[in-house]
């Protein structure tokens, strides 16, 4: 094109020069932008109400993503957007509370180590009033030097669920020893059943159980390891016992959590939470009973691990106080939504003694079972139990039951991982 | 007598030359700007995105850094020194070892065999390269799902345990089962389905640079068609492309995260370097002094064996 042609336009180098310029600047100035989870209509300010951000991991249940939702919008003091978590959500949460891009108000489970790193704001004050009403494990299990850092939101107990009509039909008891199980087990193996469904990976799930059941725990009061020792190991060696009777039910397209695999018919037994207990009910009717996790012999009693969520604060939040008062307004002044969290959906123990109480959907059946073994039976995390312990435990565990590792020579291997960890943080 | 050169001094050639200068000044300005609007976005992208956290990586491996990307206390060579007697760290470059080991030779020789007959074909070529390439595309999460929930769960409505039903073989629960370690089926498939593909598409340009007349030269001289040309003429000639695919295969093993993790997750007896890093330092752990300092010398590894692999097949060297 002529150069002296005024307002010639552009060549048609000039269009691809500006145009890919623009798509490099556009591409690169996209992959800097990112989701907060905190509403779009500000920063720290959004008008007069601050802005929050709630994280929780995806649940199961149908119906839950719409209730916190739900709740999230009737509070009025704050603006407070919903971050929905499917996957890796500890792996996320972690990341997340490295950085002040992460949540202000989120669910997780308590450790030494969110203290030692400053994640984590105590809530003290907004618990002042309601403490009592809370069960001492729940409350222990988020406490550090005298300091409450979480609001449990719910209790979940994990213990064995089984069909009754399949136990009835093979002439067996619900199994009071975990060498009863071992056989119950076996016996209720057909062609088309597998006795027990105890997670994919064989049953590490099974590890806080069957360790509580022979007498031990985690860590001892003082902070020892308290896994180690022969009946600890003899309970582990039962779990490998009970994977090598293949008579588990292994590579299930869901895993533990979910109750396809009872009420698919694949299972007679499977060991799962009590939030399942709708979802089986719906499927099985009444054919479900419900027995803890086995003692290991007559010396021993039954373990029930009573797991669960809680609600922190971060203490990276640029709205502590505003956090605080919400995490205050929703699991502790709004008793009808604690209610609703926990037995509209799933089956969750209300942690509230006040609301477990009159939890009508837990006073009959299965439910009313469970909550009683966990009454009867229950134990909650140690907060000085930290994930690198748990790892070292989960890969003893692996080598025990999968492999059939020395169980004595594999709780040493853990045990120094342990120790190492105790030394960094007890000094 | 020759014709007196022209110096800079007379005012016309000054004058051109100023001219010819300034045109080029004007050029390489231009140039310059240009290369920087589309280069320089990813330049940034790369010092942000690459350099800088590795950089940040270097400094926190000298630190203790629990739950935290700041250091907060210095530890010197401890970090190192702990992740190199960390027997589930030497253990995950055992697990790669034994990937690669399946990996690499099957991707070479699967990809060259596909490379040769979809070269060979005479029609729709195009449609069997994309047919073979198209795999590629595929997200390594979603193929594992598929993997995993369709063709390789351990009950009875599995792909492969129906198939193996049929012969009257009871279930195999694959993705769980140590002993035999099942678990390997899956995940050598899954990745030599993604990946095949993409190794073939370059020995085929490998194969199509190979002059006609090497091969007629050959036949003169009284070579047979079949394995005779391919051992004396093809293969030599793929060299590079040989080289180039053993070192690119290699490297990706090393990197194996997504099929591991979504497959047979953290576990301690199928854990590449990556997945057993992630755990560590993204996971739960969030330990990032020990993270960072395996991550280096996870890097240092691939370098030097990349720096081997080159030594020994003599990648890039004259001829090539």
């Amino acid at each position: 094109m002529p150069a002296h042609v005024p307002n010639a336009g552009l060549t048609r180098r000039d269009l691809l020069k500006r145009t890919g310029g623009l798509a490099a600047l556009a591409a690169f100035t996209a992959a800097c932008g990112g989701n907060t989870g905190r509403p779009s209509s500000g920063g720290g300010g959004g008008g007069s109400k601050p802005n929050l951000s709630q994280w929780y991991h995806q649940y199961g249940e149908t119906g839950t993503q719409q209730a916190a939702l739900k709740y999230a919008k009737a509070y009025t003091d704050a603006n407070v957007a919903v971050q929905w978590t499917p996957g890796d959500y500890d792996a996320k949460l972690a990341s997340g509370l490295l950085s002040s891009k992460g949540p202000d108000v989120f669910e997780g489970h308590f450790n030494i180590s969110m203290v030692k790193s400053n994640q984590v704001v105590p809530l003290d004050d907004i618990m002042a009033d309601v403490k009592d009403d809370f069960q001492p494990g729940d409350l222990a299990t988020n406490t550090l030097d005298g300091k409450i850092y979480g609001i449990r939101m719910i209790i979940d107990p994990q213990v064995i669920y089984y069909k009754k009509s399949l136990l009835d039909k093979a002439g067996i008891k619900p199994p009071e020893t975990i060498d009863d199980l071992i056989s119950a087990a076996k016996e209720l193996t057909t062609n088309k059943v597998k006795g027990i469904f105890v997670g994919n990976d064989g049953g590490n799930v099974m590890g806080g159980p069957a360790l509580y059941s022979s007498g031990g725990e985690y860590l001892t009061k003082d902070n020892k390891p308290g896994f180690t020792g022969d009946r600890a190991a003899q309970a582990f060696g039962k779990l490998h016992e009970l994977y090598a009777s293949k008579s588990i039910l292994l590579g299930a397209p869901t895993d533990w959590w979910d109750p396809t695999a009872i009420n698919q018919g694949l299972v007679a037994m499977q060991f799962i939470g009590m939030w399942a207990v709708p979802g089986m009910q719906k499927v099985l009717g009444d054919d479900i009973g419900v027995i803890p996790f086995p003692k290991l012999d007559a010396q021993a009693k039954p373990a029930v691990y009573s797991g669960g969520w809680t609600q922190f604060v971060s203490a990276k939040s640029a709205n502590v106080e505003a956090a605080k008062k919400y995490v205050k307004w929703l699991w502790i002044d709004k008793a009808e939504y604690q209610e609703d969290w926990s037995l509209n959906y799933g089956f969750h123990i209300p942690p509230r003694k006040s609301l477990a109480a009159k939890a009508s959907k837990l006073q009959s059946g299965v439910a009313a079972d469970t909550v009683k073994l966990t009454q009867d039976y229950g134990y909650t995390d140690n907060p000085a139990w930290t994930p690198k312990m748990g790892t070292a435990f989960g890969d003893m565990l692996t080598n025990v039951i999968k492999k059939g590792a020395d169980p004595a020579a594999e709780i040493a291997k853990a045990e120094k991982t342990v120790n190492g960890e105790l030394t960094r943080l007890f000094g | 007598m020759s014709a007196p050169a022209k110096t800079s001094a007379d005012p016309a050639v000054a004058g051109e030359q100023r001219g010819t200068r300034r045109r080029r000044q004007k050029g390489i300005a231009g140039n310059t700007l240009w290369f920087w609007v589309f280069v320089g976005p990813f330049v940034l992208g790369l010092l942000i995105f690459s350099y800088l956290p590795i950089l940040w990586s270097l400094v926190l491996s000298f630190f203790e850094a629990y739950n935290t990307a700041t250091p907060s206390k210095f530890v010197g060579l401890q970090n190192y020194v702990d992740m190199l007697t960390d027997r589930n760290f030497l253990s995950s470059l055992g697990t790669f070892t034994i990937f690669a080991v399946f990996i690499v030779p099957l991707t070479f020789v699967l990809s060259l065999a596909l490379a040769l007959l979809v070269n060979q074909v005479k029609v729709a070529r195009a449609f069997f390269r994309s047919v073979f390439f198209l795999p590629t595309a595929c997200s390594y999460v979603v193929a594992s799902l598929i993997w995993k929930l369709s063709i390789f769960n351990g009950v009875r409505f599995g792909l492969a345990n129906t198939v193996l039903g049929w012969f009257g073989i009871e279930n195999i629960a694959w993705l769980s089962t140590v002993d035999p370690p099942w678990y390997w089926l899956p995940l050598v498939t899954v990745r030599l389905w993604l990946q095949l593909g993409f190794y073939m598409i370059l020995f085929i340009a490998g194969l199509q640079r190979i002059s006609p007349t090497l091969y007629e030269a050959a036949y003169v001289d009284g070579a047979k068609p079949g394995w005779q040309v391919f051992r004396y003429i093809t293969l030599p000639q793929l060299r590079a492309t040989s080289v180039a695919v053993l070192i690119l295969n290699l490297i990706a093993a090393y990197q194996a995260f997504d099929e591991f993790y979504n497959l047979v997750g953290n576990v301690n007896y199928a854990r590449p370097p990556l997945v057993y890093l992630y755990g560590i330092s993204l996971g739960s752990i969030q330990d990032l002094g020990h993270g960072s300092a395996g991550a280096l010398i996870l890097a240092v590894i691939i370098m030097l064996v990349t720096l081997l692999q080159n030594r020994i097949f003599g990648f890039g060297k004259a001829g090539d």
